[in-house]
């Protein structure tokens, strides 16, 4: 793929189209460009803005679980029969988007779609960032976070106490954790070559000493790179099924359930296409202000874009297909309360979300069936802001709607969140923007070592095949 | 006064007499934290409250001082005689009587066991048998004493909730005078005046205002009073009393007789606008006794048969078998019209004009009546008119149903008297000026007095206002004098009940606030002024009874009804031609009906917290008052749920938000009364609006010339069940006679139950006992009296208006209702919901950390402290009968209120999952006993709270695994149906399907669904 150039006469529009590198570029210039703006390069005044943005947000994160902390989970929306509300709804929702983190680094590293290259890195970080969002939710929603905290692992104690297996919850426990310890560790061992470039680099002592002891004593001998394959390999290995493992295992949170609209077989597959849906989503959120704002437009091109918007036209009509089966089975069972949980979304109170779900996660993204859609900047931005909050509404929807009216009508009841289920939720995307602009700050987001190997310096250097 | 800044008792002493910051004194009192009040003298000195009413009590000693040069001696002297002295009072001396008698077995007190005391609650002059479950020696709990006739072991939701008012914190906790602390002595001494100025003018100018007084003490007293004093009056007002059942039966009988029922001899029976199952007098008895004959597999599949007509729908009409709404102003006509078809003479009253019955069912209705000659009953409401009472007796008498099913006594209220006259009369006193002193025992006039006397302001011009009062409230923050009333389980006295049996009432704990009975007030008049309530009750029975006293006393005390005191039924016969100069009743273009609240009653609970937040039968509301129409009227009037309209009758008007109640009589306004309070305690006070401002004393029940308009405002209201339909789904199963003569189990067919065989897994067997309770719905009116009694019994806390508005209601059992048919006149089903106990509980497998479990004995429990609180489980249940502390629900601050806590039940945190147990701590005790005496636990040992307080005896409790329990018989019963049985859950508690048993030529109200399961 990388040598389209070489082979066809192309247009220069189209051969930067196609390209996952511009042109032009040698291992001194990608070194010296993503460097740079780690090392030597002020930061721009719109990276001072995100930041100042996601701390404020997050100043409101700090602020509205102190106050949950105080006065208990009743400050939230959530009742007696909607017991979940925003809380699980952006716990799945900030899991699901670190998917594509993993699916990037991982599974597309296996498959050898070497287009991930300029993207993998901040993926990854993307990963880690909204599993640490996502990882408060489970702990802040309960009535008594200072024991779930500790109560839901599998401690030796006086009482012969153990976690109730049976919960899904608890299967969420080891699923997150697990998840996100591989995903640290990947990321962590794909920096290291970078760090010590970095370190080469640095001018200032701080900097110095703090990427010498981040990067490990990494040297570039034959025998590191060696054993950073084999590591990188197997980690790539060990996270693949985690992809599929962890959002099958959060839609079981739903499916092991009897109500209504959650208790269904279509959940995993259909949560797992979600999860990688909403992620791409992100990323090109992401993707697009940081190449403009840091001129990255040679390192992430418009291939990558493509690409990305194709991933999500075809896991959006997974998402898709599993509404339509929803549909379906809910006439297909006979049963009248799936019947009616069906009707009700469409119809019901919440009627207006489900619609909003069906164009956001159904109808727009068809748009990417044309390539002047997949290459449009703005569209791409558009619509990725879109999913993201189709996702979001998806969450809502199987949340809200099938808790509100179950098998009882004498408890039905509604469900709205007030101003510390939204501040909460703001907080947590402050957080995600803190940790994130930080990372851009500190780290290398585009992976030095990588980039370097899909010039073709480095083909014809026989470095690579 | 503003006390001084800094804590110093010289300075304290320095304070002139001002006006006290009483409020923030009592506040701080009753919030103020620690083990106990003014018990101990330690107490009493450190805190800067306390050394001020110290100060208070000995104001003519401080004054004194003031002016006194401050010598170092003296003041000690005096400090510490104030000290001491306060110490005295304070520790209320123990008397010498003995109020102990044992209703159970016990021989002493055991810690940590409960003992059990026979009294009755009050309530307009009517008293209720009771047993108050005390816990060394704190009164927790209140259920049904099983041999007083009123209750037969039942008790209502108003009774099960009056032991929360006993500790209620805002309860006027001290005496005052010109709202200050007083002292005893000060106001023995005033009181000693009165008596003395009396004696000289013969009570000239000495007013006595009272509620309708039940009780023959307190009704000797004030007749010996007025013999005394001839020139003083005695007025009565009960502002929800039986006024018009009083003047019916004098029109009727010409002399004023007693009306009660005997329901359970009844197979016929017509209501009048009476909610007679759920409310009002012996509403408990007869609800038993109407649903007795209401379970055709205990009656030899015979059923009794109800016809309801009724303005607001009710309990009692949600059980009728034929029910019509028609306005209440029209159900004189028709009771006319239904006489004359009877052949009783109706005289002027021939000819009115009514809408609602159609003449096939005149006809039917008739019939049926007139075909059970002896066997029918015929009940007016109290909110009826005189005449359709006296119609009422005069039908019943030509059925010849008196002796039968209709009984006469003597008046049970000691002096029958025309309260609106008598209250008029005074207020015209008072406005001439002829009122010297006016001594108010109990009841809140100035609130709840008709609003055209103006009592307020006529009051004011007595000189000298006395009220004994259980709150600093509206009537008695305007009088001089307010005495702490005694909660009646803190004094003795007595009562009768709703057939005139009569009860002694006994203390079960010293007064907490030394407060006083109207019995205590009224000695001042007798001959030893203070004698103790106890030796005048006593010396009162003793003068009535022949024989052994002592035994007689024992007796009464013990069992909780006095042998041989009850009133012998009367014989009575219509006046000929009392409804000659009658004419029937005139229909206004909209009617306005008053009722009392079926929780706040007339205002007198507004401030207890179990009553307003009790989903009100029927609209499920709480915290405050509706104007109430038909879903008909609400669209003549272009109004939604909510809108807020104002009021107008009789030149007055309030605001009030409206609710639309399906069966509800067109053109015709319902509003309950007791709300609106201003000075009701911080849990009362402004909630909902007062409907007494539009009560005149012309028609005590109906206001004249009703104006509504809209106001274009809106409020949320507080509603605990939104939805009114079943939606195609068979939560509530229902069927007629005829129905199930041709298929006893066509409740089981209205849905798939799943068949047990189907599963992976080995069969649990439960060994031993295996806990389960069967409910029938055919028995169930909606009362809501279970759902007080679990409140009381397992320490659930009250939330708030906010907290239900957000949907976060307690309560473990709610009563579920749901209307079927048409929108006009629908069938209304109640269904009592509590944790199923699933055998395959869908709670358990989710719940992380196993903080909800099965017990070996079938039981879902829950384990608090282990609970992290994720709400999965909730979630998870498909009954959603758990229920979350979302916040920090239940009160760890205030100490009397901790008084009533069950010390059996685990008081829950913030953060914790909670639902019902089935009473564990009940299985727990009869385990405890069983296993001491080394045998099973018996069937009927183990009462829920919910089933010991049914008065329907809808619910059953026992063992499965002994065949011969009444629960595992209830539940071989064809109609017997799980709910949501087609889960797999296998709930313990199942339903028995509700029966209605309509006229055969009549199609029955509201059909049920005929639509069959899918």
């Amino acid at each position: 793929m990388e040598n389209t150039s070489t082979v066809k006469e192309l247009s220069l529009a189209e051969r930067e189209r196609a390209a996952v590198i511009g042109p032009g570029h040698t291992f001194a210039t990608i070194t010296d460009k993503i460097a740079s703006i780690v090392l030597h390069e002020p930061s721009p005044a719109s990276w001072w803005l995100g930041l100042l943005i996601g701390l404020t947000l997050l100043s409101g994160l700090g602020l509205s679980v102190g106050y949950l902390l105080f006065k208990g989970t009743g400050i939230w929306g959530i009742n007696i029969p909607v017991g979940w509300g925003f809380a699980i709804i952006n716990f799945v929702w900030w899991i699901g988007i670190g998917h594509a983190g993993t699916l990037i680094s991982a599974i597309l590293l296996l498959l050898k779609q070497r287009w991930r290259t300029s993207i993998n890195r901040f993926a990854e970080a993307m990963t880690l960032f909204a599993v640490a969002c996502a990882a408060i939710f489970p702990v802040i929603h309960t009535g008594r976070p200072w024991l779930a905290a500790y109560w839901l692992f599998p401690y030796p104690n006086t009482m012969a106490l153990m976690p109730q297996f049976r919960s899904p919850l608890m299967w969420d426990v080891f699923a997150v954790s697990t998840y996100g310890t591989v995903s640290l560790l990947f990321w962590y061992v794909g920096l290291i070559p970078d760090l010590a470039t970095l370190r080469d680099r640095a001018t200032a002592k701080f900097q110095k000493i703090a990427y010498g002891i981040l990067s490990l004593g990494w040297r570039g001998s034959a025998v590191h790179w060696h054993r950073y394959e084999t590591a990188s390999l197997l980690l790539a290995g060990l996270a693949t099924p985690l992809v599929l493992s962890v959002h099958t295992i959060v839609s079981f949170d739903f499916a092991v359930s009897v109500i209504p609209g959650w208790h269904a077989t279509i959940f995993p597959p259909y949560f797992v296409a979600g999860a990688i849906f909403s992620g791409f989503a992100m990323v090109v959120t992401l993707s697009i202000p940081i190449r403009a704002i840091y001129g990255l437009q040679d390192f992430i091109t418009l291939k990558h874009l493509e690409n990305m918007a194709k991933v999500m036209l075809a896991t959006g009509w997974i998402v898709f297909y599993g509404y339509l089966m929803e549909i379906f089975i809910a006439w297909y069972s006979g049963n009248e309360y799936e019947r009616y949980m069906m009707i009700n979304r469409q119809m019901g109170p919440y009627a207006p979300f489900y619609w909003a779900l069906i164009f956001c996660n159904g109808i727009a993204p068809q748009i990417f069936w044309w390539k002047k859609a997949r290459t449009s900047i703005p569209i791409l931005f558009i619509m990725s802001i879109v999913i993201n909050i189709g996702m979001w509404l998806e969450r809502f929807i199987i949340v809200v709607t099938s808790l509100h009216r179950d098998f009882l009508p004498s408890s039905w009841g509604m469900y709205w969140p007030t101003i510390w289920d939204w501040m909460t939720y703001a907080g947590t995307l402050g957080l995600f923007l803190t940790l994130f602009f930080l990372f851009i700050r500190v780290l290398p987001m585009i992976s030095i070592f990588e980039m370097r190997t899909i010039i073709p310096q480095a083909k014809v250097a026989g470095v690579h095949k | 006064m503003r006390l001084s800044k800094r804590v110093d008792v010289n300075e304290l002493y320095q304070i002139r007499t001002s006006g006290l910051d009483l409020k923030t004194i009592r506040e701080k009192l009753v919030t103020a934290r620690g083990p106990r009040f003014w018990q101990s003298l330690e107490e009493l000195a450190e805190t800067r409250e306390f050394k001020e009413l110290l100060f208070r009590e000995f104001p003519r000693q401080a004054s004194e001082w003031v002016d006194d040069e401050p010598g170092r001696r003296r003041f000690l002297k005096l400090m510490g005689a104030s000290l001491a002295l306060a110490g005295v009072t304070a520790c209320t001396r123990q008397p010498d009587e003995k109020i102990l008698p044992y209703v159970r077995q016990p021989e002493e007190t055991i810690p940590g066991k409960s003992l059990y005391f026979a009294t009755a609650m009050p309530l307009s002059g009517v008293g209720v048998g009771v047993l108050a479950e005390s816990h060394q020696g704190r009164p927790t709990k209140l259920e049904g004493n099983p041999e007083h006739p009123g209750s037969l072991g039942g008790a209502d939701a108003l009774t099960q909730a009056s032991v929360l008012q006993l500790y209620d914190p805002d309860r006027l906790n001290t005496l005052l005078h010109y709202g200050e602390v007083a002292t005893w002595n000060q106001f023995s001494q005033e009181m000693t005046k009165v008596v003395a100025a009396a004696k000289l003018n013969k009570g000239a100018g000495l007013r006595i205002l009272t509620e309708t007084v039940g009780s023959p003490t307190l009704g000797a007293q004030l007749r010996q009073f007025l013999a005394d004093f001839p020139n003083a009056k005695w007025h009565q007002w009960e502002p929800a009393g039986a006024h018009s059942a009083r003047t019916g039966a004098e029109l009727a009988f010409g002399k004023p007789v007693h009306t009660y029922y005997k329901v359970d001899n009844a197979e016929v029976i017509l209501t009048l606008d009476a909610d007679f199952l759920t409310t009002g007098p012996g509403n408990v008895r007869y609800a038993r006794n109407f649903a007795s004959r209401r379970r055709v597999y205990e009656n030899g599949g015979k059923m009794n048969r109800l016809y309801a007509v009724e303005s607001c729908p009710s309990g009692t009409g949600t059980m009728a078998d034929h029910r019509w709404p028609m306005r209440a102003g029209e159900i004189q006509n028709f009771a006319a019209a239904l006489a004359q078809a009877l052949g009783v003479e109706v005289g002027g009253l021939a000819g009115g004009a009514f809408r609602g019955v159609p003449e096939a069912s005149m006809k039917a209705l008739a019939a049926d009546l007139g075909a059970h000659k002896g066997t029918s009953l015929v009940v007016a409401g109290e909110q009826q008119p005189p005449e359709t009472h006296a119609l009422a007796h005069a039908i019943n008498a030509a059925l010849g149903n008196i002796g039968t099913t209709v009984l006469y006594t003597e008046p049970i209220e000691t002096m029958p008297v025309d309260q609106v006259a008598s209250l008029k009369e005074l207020v015209a006193d008072l406005n001439s000026g002829n009122v010297e002193t006016m001594l108010i025992l109990g009841g809140n006039p100035v609130y709840n007095a008709p609003a055209d006397l103006d009592f307020a302001a006529a009051m004011k011009k007595a000189k000298l206002r006395i009220a004994l009062c259980y709150y600093d409230d509206e009537t008695s923050s305007l009088c001089h004098w307010q005495v702490p009333e005694a909660h009646y389980l803190e004094a003795w006295g007595d009562i009768r009940a709703y057939n005139g049996a009569v009860s002694i009432q006994q203390p079960l704990i010293q007064p907490l606030y030394r407060g006083k009975s109207a019995v205590d007030l009224m000695t001042f008049f007798g001959p030893v002024p203070e004698q103790p309530a106890y030796e005048v009750v006593r010396a009162y029975w003793q003068s009535r009874t022949s024989g052994d006293f002592e035994a007689w006393w024992r007796k009464a005390v013990h069992d909780g009804v006095a042998p041989g005191a009850a009133f012998p039924a009367v014989n009575v016969t219509v006046k000929p031609g009392w409804a000659s100069a009658l004419r029937p009743a005139a229909l206004p273009e909209m009617e306005l009906n008053f009722r009392p609240d079926p929780t706040v009653y007339d205002g007198r609970f507004a401030n207890n917290g179990w009553l307003q937040e009790l989903p009100k039968p029927l609209t499920k509301l709480t915290w405050e008052n509706v104007a109430l129409v038909s879903v008909e009227t609400a669209r003549e009037l272009n109004v939604q749920a909510g809108d807020i309209v104002e009021l107008r009758s009789g030149g007055r008007s309030v605001q009030a938000p409206v609710w639309i109640l399906p069966g509800h009589a067109n053109r015709s306004v319902t509003v309950h009364l007791g709300y609106g309070r201003t000075r009701a305690g911080r849990v009362g006070n402004q909630a909902g609006f007062n409907a007494y401002w539009l009560r005149a004393s012309a028609r005590l029940w109906s206001g004249e010339d009703l104006e509504i308009r809209k106001t274009g405002g809106r409020t949320e209201l507080a509603c605990t069940q939104s939805h009114w339909k079943m939606e195609g789904r068979h939560p509530v199963r229902a069927g007629t006679l005829a129905q199930y003569e041709k298929d006893p189990a066509f409740a089981k067919a209205m849905a798939h139950e799943f068949p047990p065989e189907i599963t992976l897994y080995p069969e649990r067997k439960y060994e031993g006992y295996a806990w389960g309770m069967a409910i029938d719905l055919g028995s169930c009116n909606g009362c809501n009296a279970c759902v007080i009694a679990c409140q009381a019994e397992n320490n659930i806390p009250v939330v708030g208006r906010e907290q239900v508005l957000a949907q976060r209601e307690m309560h473990w059992i709610r009563v579920d209702r749901y209307f079927e048919g048409d929108l006009d006149n629908p069938t209304a089903h109640s269904q009592p919901v509590l944790c199923m106990h699933c055998e395959n509980a869908p709670c358990e497998v989710v719940c992380p950390v196993a903080a909800t479990v099965h017990s070996a004995e079938g039981l879902n429990d829950m384990v608090y402290n282990r609970c992290v609180g994720t709400r999965y489980c909730s979630n998870n249940c498909p009954y959603k009968v758990r229920r979350f502390n979302f916040l920090l629900y239940a009160d760890f601050e205030t100490e009397i209120s901790k008084m009533q806590r069950n010390p059996d039940v685990s008081v829950r945190s913030r953060g914790v999952m909670e639902k019902c147990t089935y009473c564990v701590q009940r299985i727990n005790q009869a385990r405890i006993e069983a296993k001491r005496a080394d045998r099973e636990i018996k069937d009927g040992e183990v009462l829920t709270a919910c089933q010991q307080t049914c008065p329907t005896q809808a619910i059953h409790f026992g063992n499965l695994n002994d065949p011969n329990s009444k629960v595992a018989k209830l539940k071989q019963e064809q109609l017997n149906y799980s709910l949501l049985g087609e889960l797999n859950t296998r709930p313990r508690t199942t339903y028995l399907a509700s029966l209605r048993n309509p006229h055969p030529a009549l199609a029955p109200a509201g059909a049920p669904e005929s639509k069959s399961h899918g």
